[in-house]
């Protein structure tokens, strides 16, 4: 690289004739930014000079829209976060509510919530990794790993009613419980996939080329990686060992036996090969979860936080009004504030909450991990060449929606 | 010249052109199933049969689009430089035999146009003159992916194709002649890649890089470049870019059966009616491996590219010479 950087430089003995870096927008409308990332560049020649991620072209205002929203109208918001892996964005942000309100959702329902959450993370690094893919040049590992989301996606339809924007979390529960079909279904998937997931490392893991474009490339060392607040996959690639669901167990993780895939250099190659384990993990997971799914109540036994049953709204006075007033002003939580973080796939996904003792949130602020992440690409592209733009851009798996909120 | 002689030269010459745009045309159509045959999708089925009619729909597209050329382009280039991609493209049908002979109304036809003895230098003659299309294209285009794509295009093209001219050397050492005709003729009994199995390689892996296909394709690296050096085209100009690309693939495959894979001679006894059907099935199989390279290896970087190219295929290529050359003097 030094070599090129001199060969560019000014020639200072000949007048007249000198070198100059120029600046290339890259976005927002550009084939591999992921959505509508702008990335300024400047470069010369090929050699990134400097890079400036700016964000903001996807920006809802959703954090002030939750100030105007019962806490059950925002759970489709959230869906709209990190649009590729709703299920886990609606159960982060319910757990968030719930530990306001101060209660705490069934043992099945937290069995339920861990399978979605789990099928989100394959889904969500099955697409993370295709367009990474797609991105470096590997065309097939793009649909093939099309053709696996469309089965987790059917098994959402199942499980929710919805493929994409499933809105499945509700304070203190689930929408719906797991059936005997739903779960064949989810047991045949967990059958299937593992070949896939091998089919992906056929393609990739020894390939001279994906090796040259990936290894050593992008590296985060576990200081630098700590001190740019990464999580997730892009942290544990480099080594440090924190995944939220050991290191504070929420829902029903502290009952499975799992691994937490760590890295070694931190390059773009690590975050591939642990971004591959945890999908094999999270098959782990789901598996004891379905074997040990506990019977009894999927939503918390509280009129005043859980819907009655349609027909007992017809005969009952008491559950009539429930019924009106959840519906009307939704489920009141206690003045206060909380935090709550969890490891979503793309890294730490935490809601703070400001409660003022109404059905919604006096202020509510997302801590994006893909906010995080852009924000930590400069420091791994700058002084490479523009295609490890792309390479490294796949690698830290970011989503718009979640960034510019 | 007598007259019937002039007639068959420009007959051949029509029929020679209809049967390259054609194989082109449908070549998409076949790269596109194909690829979506690895990719567990089913490719273009909705114009005809089996989307058969896919390559007239595209070409009604292209050529009722308007030509749009960007503010501050320079206008002239702009419009000149497809042409400069496809007509050398073309040209090069002009040399290459489709065939042995066939006896049509009592008249012995030679399946090429004309058999030159310099064919195989004409070829990569008219490679070399298609870098200027594209270069020109990305530095007219006022867009500056474009000229990023036509800057690695003539990097990459010039520093690929002296290891593809080093690497056919070897054959031509063998056969003792530039014309294709007679290079084929001499691999009736064993074809070349027996005995230059490492220029094959070489030849493919430069021919690849020649025509910017995958791994090599980085002057429209799509996600880093957008287009590269047809961004800004649109209509008959980007199908011509499109067309020329596919006419090269066509070329490269077809010189890679002429030279090492005995051309329209098999093993077995076969009349000559049939040199062209032995020919085509010899390229075909090399166009599938080309499409099969495509759907499975990423790409490479630029700095990679031009690494590769100077310090392993040029070196190699050179020894490969070296040896041949040794082992011809030590056996004769």
């Amino acid at each position: 690289m030094t070599e090129v950087r001199t060969m560019l430089e000014p020639v200072p003995s000949e007048p007249g004739l000198r070198t100059k870096t120029y600046t290339l927008n890259m976005g927002p409308q550009h084939p591999s930014t992921h959505g509508v990332l702008r990335l300024l560049l400047e470069l010369d020649g090929e050699e990134i000079i400097k890079c400036i991620p700016d964000m903001g072209y996807l920006h809802r205002a959703m954090e002030k829209l939750a100030e105007n929203k019962t806490f059950h109208q925002f759970t489709p918001y959230t869906d709209r976060l990190d649009y590729l892996s709703p299920f886990h964005n609606n159960t982060t942000y319910m757990l968030t509510v719930e530990k306001l309100i101060g209660i705490e959702a069934p043992k099945r329902a937290q069995y339920i919530r861990t399978v979605g959450c789990e099928l989100a993370r394959i889904s969500s690094h099955l697409l993370g990794l295709g367009t990474w893919a797609l991105d470096v040049g590997a065309m097939t590992v793009f649909f093939l790993t099309f053709r696996e989301r469309e089965v987790i996606y059917n098994l959402f339809e199942m499980l929710t009613g919805a493929r994409m924007m499933t809105s499945f979390a509700r304070v203190g529960g689930v929408a719906a419980d797991i059936d005997s079909k739903i779960e064949t279904a989810i047991r045949n998937f967990l059958a299937y996939m593992p070949d896939k997931i091998d089919d992906y490392e056929d393609l990739l893991t020894h390939n001279r080329i994906w090796l040259g474009r990936t290894k050593g490339i992008g590296i985060f060392s576990a200081e630098q990686a700590t001190a740019l607040s990464l999580t997730g996959p892009n942290l544990r690639a480099s080594g440090v060992n924190w995944d939220l669901r050991v290191q504070t167990p929420y829902m029903a993780y502290e009952d499975f036996d799992f691994d937490v895939p760590l890295g070694e250099t931190g390059d773009i190659y690590d975050r591939y090969t642990v971004r591959i384990e945890e999908m094999r993990q999270s098959l782990r997971i789901i598996r004891q979860a379905l074997d040990g799914m506990p019977e009894g109540p999927y939503q918390i036994d509280d009129p005043k936080i859980t819907l009655p049953k349609k027909e007992d709204t017809y005969g009952s006075m008491e559950e009539l009004i429930h019924h009106f007033k959840i519906v009307c002003e939704g489920v009141a939580a206690p003045p206060g504030e909380v935090y709550f973080a969890a490891e979503n796939p793309k890294g730490e996904l935490g809601f703070y909450i400001v409660g003022d003792g109404t059905s919604h949130a006096y202020r509510l602020h997302i801590r994006s991990p893909s906010f995080i992440s852009i924000g930590a690409l400069p420091t791994i592209v700058e002084g490479r060449m523009l295609s490890d733009v792309v390479a490294a851009l796949g690698s830290v798996d970011i989503v718009l929606g979640e960034c510019d909120r | 010249m007598s007259l019937d002689l002039w007639i068959e030269v420009i007959l051949k010459c029509v029929v020679v052109f209809f049967i390259v745009l054609t194989i082109v045309a449908y070549l998409v159509l076949v790269e596109r199933k194909v690829l979506a045959a690895m990719q567990s999708r089913v490719g273009p089925n909705r114009v005809g049969p089996q989307g058969l009619l896919q390559p007239a729909a595209d070409a009604v597209k292209l050529m009722t689009k308007e030509t749009v050329v960007p503010e501050e382009a320079d206008r002239n280039l702009f419009l000149m430089a497809p042409v400069v991609s496809l007509v050398p493209a073309l040209l090069a049908y002009s040399v290459i035999p489709l065939g042995s002979h066939i006896n049509l109304f009592g008249r012995e036809i030679q399946l090429h146009v004309t058999d030159i003895n310099v064919a195989l230098l004409f070829i990569l003659a008219m490679s070399s003159i298609g870098v200027y299309g594209i270069f020109l294209g990305g530095w007219s285009s006022n867009n500056k992916y474009a000229l990023m794509g036509g800057i690695r295009s003539s990097a990459q093209m010039i520093s690929y194709e002296l290891s593809m001219g080093m690497s056919v050397i070897g054959v031509i050492m063998l056969a003792g002649s530039f014309s294709l005709v007679d290079i084929v003729n001499a691999q009736s009994s064993i074809p070349f890649v027996v005995y230059q199995p490492v220029g094959f390689v070489l030849f493919w892996i430069a021919a690849m890089a020649e025509i910017n296909r995958t791994p090599f394709d980085l002057p429209e690296a799509e996600p880093e470049l957008v287009a590269g050096y047809h961004t800004e085209y649109s209509g008959m100009r980007f199908a011509m870019y499109f067309l020329g690309e596919y006419a090269n693939l066509v070329t490269v495959c077809t010189i890679g059966a002429l030279l090492f894979l005995g051309g329209w001679h098999v093993p077995w006894p076969a009349p000559t009616w049939m040199s062209p059907l032995w020919l085509a099935l010899k390229v075909a199989a090399l166009i599938f491996f080309a499409i099969w390279t495509r759907g499975t290896l990423p790409r490479f970087r630029f700095d990679q590219l031009m690494a590769f190219g100077w310090k392993v295929l040029l070196p190699v290529a050179l020894l490969n010479i070296f040896v041949t050359a040794l082992v011809m003097v030590l056996v004769d």
